[in-house]
């Protein structure tokens, strides 16, 4: 699929831009602060939902702006479809598909797919659990939309169990036994166990792509494992295993037998100790974790193999195996020569590859296709 | 910023639910252009409806009287009750005209990030109308929410023991639709709640 034109109003730094793209490389030049990124990351948050910078969506409209309005045009096997999001803060957002609008914005989740690498995927190898989480949640989604639903339901049972906790605790004392409490404990096992399935799933498949990209990158720096850690892995020993497939139910009754088991301290604590808001996704080259002891490159390296098995992925399970859009924001300065051909040769090859660059000379030769300048407020292409 | 009483119309206004700051204000100049006549009935409606209404004593229904119609109408049947998180959900299952048994409105569901426990709900009510013998079937009818299903659940695990028959509301495709607009959580519901058709014999 590519994306044959991309509007935004009032979103970031932009009061309003269009932008006109072509199938094959499409890069975008132009200085820091003028406002690439923030037309790539408008291309995120339709596929997604969520921008790969912010966690909220307020920073996302224009200051002095009530709402933003991001539209685009896909094109997927010669048809057109057109997706328009309008994103108003603290409230929900508001999704029309070829004008007509859709009862829930989750329901544009698959009409454009995109798969975005940037600076800040370094922060997938380096940074907190949670990040790696959320890289494999949007795996999850962009595999299977309907998990959008089970992500935001196990979210909201965490909130309202973490909420019983705390106010349970003083009290637990004389109320000996906690009914609505194993009522969230069934809710969370249920929804826990089809997330842990599905990211298991979805981990099974990456797992091959992310070796072949990483041996492709750093051709002698060793095969990149991924692991599941998962908090219930002392409870169901398969877990561990690197193809682990449990099933559904087996993992269903596992998590709510543990959260038997950590009941007083849940109750001590006031939080949530065990279910997959508690796992990680085990990154590791030669038997050591990437996390503390990756240099710079191999950090990159991992990264970039990761973002790039999401891409060979997501095309290979795709019905009729077309392209997702690739995005790589303001990659090429960061890499060295053998990873900045390696990544050109690989985007030049995709059906549309979106590339922001502060000069035209960090782009690699294989991807001087259209260009657009972008300076004070205007998109020209110039080529 | 309007002057005395009209702003302060309009930030009462403001407090309703579902009304924001310009629908407060568009209220307040037409109830200032209307008739003197039909702002006093509007206003003795709102001091009425908080003096008089009360809550049925039995099924925690809005009334009129002590017990509302429904609990003192003796053609319900009293072995089944429905089971409701507000007033306004009695009004929909009524307007099925399928159900004649008796409700129970709980006045909310389970959630703790509001602070709500099941003491904060009407369920000792509820157990104690269970206690007689005379109620056989309770028809779980919470939201189909996170909040509704934990309300739900909670109550079966309840009331399972005392030996009456708990049902829950199914969920599922709505009547006259289109397969291909539900969306995948319905459908996958649809799926799981399926049932068999028997062949004519």
């Amino acid at each position: 699929m590519y994306v044959r034109a991309l509007d935004v109003t009032d979103f970031r730094s932009w009061s309003a831009a269009e932008l006109p793209l072509v199938p094959g490389p499409c890069v975008l030049v132009g200085a820091n602060g003028q406002g690439k990124t923030n037309l790539v990351e408008a291309l995120g948050y339709v596929a997604t939902l969520s921008s790969h910078r912010v966690a909220t969506d307020a920073p996302l409209i224009r200051a002095g702006a009530e709402r933003a309005v991001v539209r685009c045009a896909v094109v997927s096997e010669d048809r057109e479809l057109r997706i328009e999001l309008e994103i108003t803060a603290g409230r929900s957002n508001r999704a029309r598909l070829n004008g007509a609008p859709v009862p829930r914005p989750r329901e544009i989740l698959g009409a454009l797919r995109v798969v975005q690498f940037a600076p800040e995927d370094l922060a997938i190898v380096r940074g907190d659990p949670g990040e790696r989480r959320r890289f494999l949640d949007e795996l999850v989604v962009a595999r299977s939309p309907r998990m959008a639903g089970v992500r935001s339901d196990l979210d909201r049972i965490l909130r309202q169990r973490a909420a019983l906790l705390k106010s349970a605790g003083p009290a637990r004392r004389n109320a000996g036994s906690l009914p609505t409490l194993d009522v969230w404990d069934a809710q969370l096992a249920a929804t826990g166990a089809a997330l842990t399935v599905a990211r298991l799933a979805a981990l099974r498949t990456l797992r091959p792509h992310a070796g072949a990209a990483y041996a492709a990158l750093a051709p002698t720096g060793g095969e990149l494992a991924l692991g599941y850690s998962s908090s219930l892995s002392a409870a169901l020993p398969e877990l561990a295993a690197p193809d682990a497939d449990p099933d559904e139910a087996a993992l269903e009754s596992a998590l709510l037998a543990e959260l038997g088991r950590v009941r007083t301290q849940e109750l001590d604590r006031g939080v949530n100790l065990v279910g997959p808001q508690r796992d990680d996704l085990e990154l590791s080259l030669r038997g050591l974790p990437l996390r503390g002891y990756a240099s710079h490159g191999e950090g990159w390296s991992a990264a970039l193999a990761l973002r790039l098995a999401t891409f060979e992925l997501l095309r290979d399970e795709h019905p009729s195996g077309s392209d997702p859009v690739l995005v790589l924001d303001d990659v090429f300065a960061e890499l060295d020569s053998a990873r900045r051909d390696h990544l050109a040769l690989v985007a030049s090859k995709a059906e549309q590859a979106v590339v922001t660059a502060a000069v035209a000379a960090d782009v690699p030769e294989q991807l001087q296709g259209a260009q657009y300048e972008i300076a004070g407020g205007t998109v020209r292409r110039v080529r | 910023m309007y002057e005395g009483a009209v702003q302060d119309l309009i930030d009462e206004l403001g407090r309703l639910p579902g009304v924001g700051p310009k629908s407060a204000q568009r209220i307040a100049f037409h109830l200032l252009a209307a008739e003197s006549a039909d702002v006093e009935r509007l206003a003795s409606t709102l001091v009425r409806v908080k003096n008089e209404v009360k809550f049925c004593s039995v099924c925690g229904n809005v009334a009129q009287a002590d017990v509302c119609r429904i609990c003192s109408d003796a053609r319900r049947d009293p072995s089944v009750i429905c089971v409701v998180e507000e007033p306004k959900d009695v009004v929909a299952v009524e307007r099925t005209r399928e159900f004649r048994g008796r409700y129970h409105v709980l006045g909310g569901a389970i959630s703790p990030i509001d602070g709500v426990g099941p003491d904060d709900l009407r369920i000792r009510e509820l157990l104690a109308r269970l206690r007689d013998g005379t109620v056989t079937e309770l028809i779980l009818a919470t939201d189909p929410n996170l909040e509704g299903e934990a309300t739900a659940t909670y109550l079966a695990r309840l009331v399972g023991p005392l030996g009456i028959a708990v049902t829950r509301l199914a969920s599922g495709l709505p009547v006259g639709g289109d397969l291909e607009y539900a969306d995948e959580v319905t459908l996958g519901r649809a799926f799981s709640g399926r049932r068999r058709i028997d062949a004519m014999s």
